[in-house]
């Protein structure tokens, strides 16, 4: 299977090691991500004023760009599917906007393109049957918490392909690459999102809340899906230690590192080296790396 | 004659109604069941808390809104509405309240203000996103 893929700007920078893990695992799993050329930034959060077009016009442009080419997108940052997914349904079910969007950026768009998270692409395309018969280094005894954060879930109408009050997508996709999926409180609370920028301090808190309920269930590793959420729950760690009496570092990876570890891929490229709290003691003492 | 109060003119006063147009939201739908509040992850945070915003602007007082820390803290996470009876959006609430704080005080966020290895750390969909929610 081929399809069009849109990493983002931050898979393309900051976070090339979840891209570059997204990329060869899915090859493994065969399917092939064709980047879209030319794209463009999505702009990082849905608009929330009804009357704000002119902010709908990156993420459309992805979309008629899409268009050109394909009928179906694909993409691993949940920010960017969040916000590809909610800007097309409003081309597809507001037609007041669709024109003035089409006449402004000179296309005829009528919101065709299906979106996908990568999440989605693996359990409805590929299947976490056949993932789990691809499996070459399973991640026996590895007790993972499966973060889903707020941007597959929320809102439930336009974007969840999940429960959204207790997803388990990822779930089944780590229990099929034989890790053991712990029941945890926090798995669709919210890391603090761009408050980072503004409020660090508050975004640290949500973090820890996060975090903490991730330990107090037993987890070995935290698995994101979002380059943000990983980085607020990565980043203030050991800031944490110091102001939350009894915490205790956990890693923070990607979902795809642990998918491609466990297809038997090279986490060479995967920048392990470059995450705060250092993941590879934990995965070396499980014979993982 | 009568002397009825003019429930247009000082409750549903014109700053309300720029709320509820910038929103798109019918601010009276809301019932006050206190569900947003009970379930919003940066309420620790806030002076107000969501339901409590609501409740504000159903009564007229968008200035002391406006005024509170809440609109910073809220993260856009959409648990409020995703829970909602009525289905209001509050994220579309505290959006249009950003946007009429920046009217009239300004831009919260500048790029001075982020410390440079903050900046340099940041995934860039932070950095976009957070001068998208703090600027005009
Ligand atoms: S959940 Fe909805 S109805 Fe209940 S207090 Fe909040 S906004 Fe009002
Ligand atoms: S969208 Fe804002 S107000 Fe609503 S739950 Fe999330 S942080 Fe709280």
């Amino acid at each position: 299977m081929k399809i069009s893929y849109f990493p983002g700007c931050t898979l393309n920078t900051k976070g090339k090691g979840f891209d570059r893990s997204v990329r060869e695992a899915m090859a493994a799993l065969g399917v092939e991500l064709v980047e879209l050329p030319d794209w463009n930034c999505c702009g990082a959060s849905f608009p929330l004023l009804v009357d704000n077009v002119l902010d709908l016009v990156g993420p459309a442009r992805v979309l008629i760009n899409t268009a050109a080419r394909d009928n179906k997108l694909t993409t691993a940052c949940t920010t960017c599917y969040n916000v590809l997914k909610r800007t097309n349904r409003v081309l597809r079910e507001d037609e007041n906007i669709r024109e003035r969007l089409n006449y402004f950026v000179e296309a005829d768009y009528q919101g065709q393109v299906e979106v996908s998270d990568i999440l989605q692409l693996i359990r409805d395309e590929v299947g976490f049957e056949k993932v789990k018969e691809a499996v070459k280094k399973p991640l026996n005894g590895l007790r993972v918490a499966s973060y889903y954060g707020c941007m597959v879930l929320r809102p439930p109408r336009e974007v969840a392909y999940d429960d959204p009050e207790n997803p388990h997508a990822l779930d089944d996709l780590m229990a099929a690459l034989g890790a053991e999926p712990v029941r945890w409180g926090a798995k669709a609370e919210c890391c603090g999102n761009y408050l980072v920028a503004r409020k660090p301090e508050v975004a640290m808190e949500m973090s820890y809340r996060v975090l903490s309920s991730a330990s107090r269930a037993g987890a070995e590793v935290i698995v994101a899906n979002c380059p943000l959420c990983q980085f607020n729950l990565d980043r203030w760690q050991r800031d944490l230690t110091l102001t939350h009496g009894g915490f205790e570092p956990i890693p923070v990876l990607y979902f795809t590192q642990l998918l491609a570890i466990a297809l038997g891929l090279d986490p060479g490229g995967y920048e392990l080296e470059k995450h705060y709290v250092d993941p590879r003691p934990l995965l070396e003492s499980k014979g993982l790396i | 004659m009568s002397t009825v109060v003019s429930l247009e003119k000082y409750i549903h006063n014109d700053l309300v109604r720029r709320v509820e147009e910038l929103s798109g939201q019918d601010l009276l739908a809301c019932y006050q069941c206190g569900e947003c509040s009970a379930g919003c992850p940066a309420a620790f945070a806030m002076d107000l808390l969501p339901s409590q915003v609501i409740r504000l602007l159903q009564l007229g007082q968008v200035e002391e809104v406006l005024n509170s820390a809440t609109i910073w803290f809220c993260a856009a996470c959409q648990t409020c509405y995703a829970r909602c009876p009525k289905g209001v959006d509050l994220s579309r609430i505290m959006e249009a309240l950003r946007e009429l704080a920046m009217e009239r005080d300004g831009d919260t966020l500048k790029h001075t203000e982020i410390p440079k290895e903050e900046l340099e750390a940041f995934p860039q969909q932070a950095i976009i996103a957070g001068f998208r929610k703090y600027t005009l």
